[in-house]
């Protein structure tokens, strides 16, 4: 068995980002869900964008990581932005049936950072 | 290379391999982008369900030529506990796993060519086919 593949979580002001640049095993996406939990508690976070502009292909089980990770960050007060979807992904993930329930999606990461941001203005904290 | 690759599923990481190895055999088809992303995606959900539900398995992948076009066979077998409601299992939404209950059905979707065959307490071959247009 090959060991879980961390993916790094990178802060920057109140969003987090985890950029995914491996092939995603079921316990990648697993681990880095409790890593994200986890790190919106330490930190406060008010934002997740999650890229996944070097993902080749999304499965029922890694969008439904996606729309639980967003359900979880909802419970500690954060959105979640999934962001850079290639065509031929989201073209596949309709053709299977997937929704991604609570998740936004924005074309690149700087449309995604201020989605985060006017969500952060219009609910003042 | 050959025009054929067997591949045991075992673990998680099998998933992964069979993903990258349906990849490979659907560049060399010439498969689009989108139906390459099809396939990789149906073959995906398929192994994952000979991991989770048949217990492990193998997957065998073929590369397939008819006159001009050219097409990748994937086949998925497990000797599991078998499907009892084939039509209830091909149904959307339906899931008696961790899934989204889109597996069978959504991968039934993603390719040109369907195949299910399961026996109670024998086990599952699912086979499915992508041409190249």
């Amino acid at each position: 068995m090959s060991a879980v593949e961390r993916i790094p979580i990178l802060k920057i002001g109140d969003v987090l980002l985890a950029s995914i640049q491996v092939d995603l095993q079921d316990r990648d996406v697993l681990a880095l869900q409790e890593d994200l939990a986890e790190k919106i508690t330490a930190t406060g976070a008010h934002g997740v964008i999650l890229d996944i502009s070097a993902v080749d292909i999304v499965d029922s089980f890694i969008g439904r990581m996606f729309a639980t990770i967003a359900s979880t960050s909802r419970l500690f007060d954060a959105h979640t932005v999934v962001v850079g979807m290639r065509p031929a992904v989201a073209i596949t993930l309709v053709e299977l049936g997937l929704t991604l329930g609570e998740v936004r999606t924005a074309l690149d990461l700087e449309k995604g950072l201020a989605i985060l941001a006017e969500l952060g203005e219009r609910a003042p904290r | 290379m050959t025009g054929r690759e067997d591949i045991p599923i075992a673990a998680d990481e099998d998933v992964v391999r069979v993903r990258q190895v349906v990849r490979s055999f659907a560049q060399r088809a010439k498969l689009s982008l989108v139906d390459q992303t099809k396939l990789v995606t149906a073959a995906s959900e398929l192994a994952r369900n000979t991991l989770t539900y048949g217990g492990g398995g193998a997957a065998v992948v073929e590369l397939l030529g008819e006159g001009r076009r050219q097409g990748v066979r994937a086949s998925f077998q497990d000797t599991g506990p078998g499907i009892p409601d084939t039509a209830l299992a091909l149904t959307d939404g339906w899931t008696s796993g961790r899934g989204m209950g889109l597996g069978l059905s959504g991968a039934r979707r993603l390719v040109d060519e369907f195949e299910l065959d399961t026996e109670v307490g024998r086990g599952t071959t699912v086979t499915v086919v992508k041409w190249s247009r």
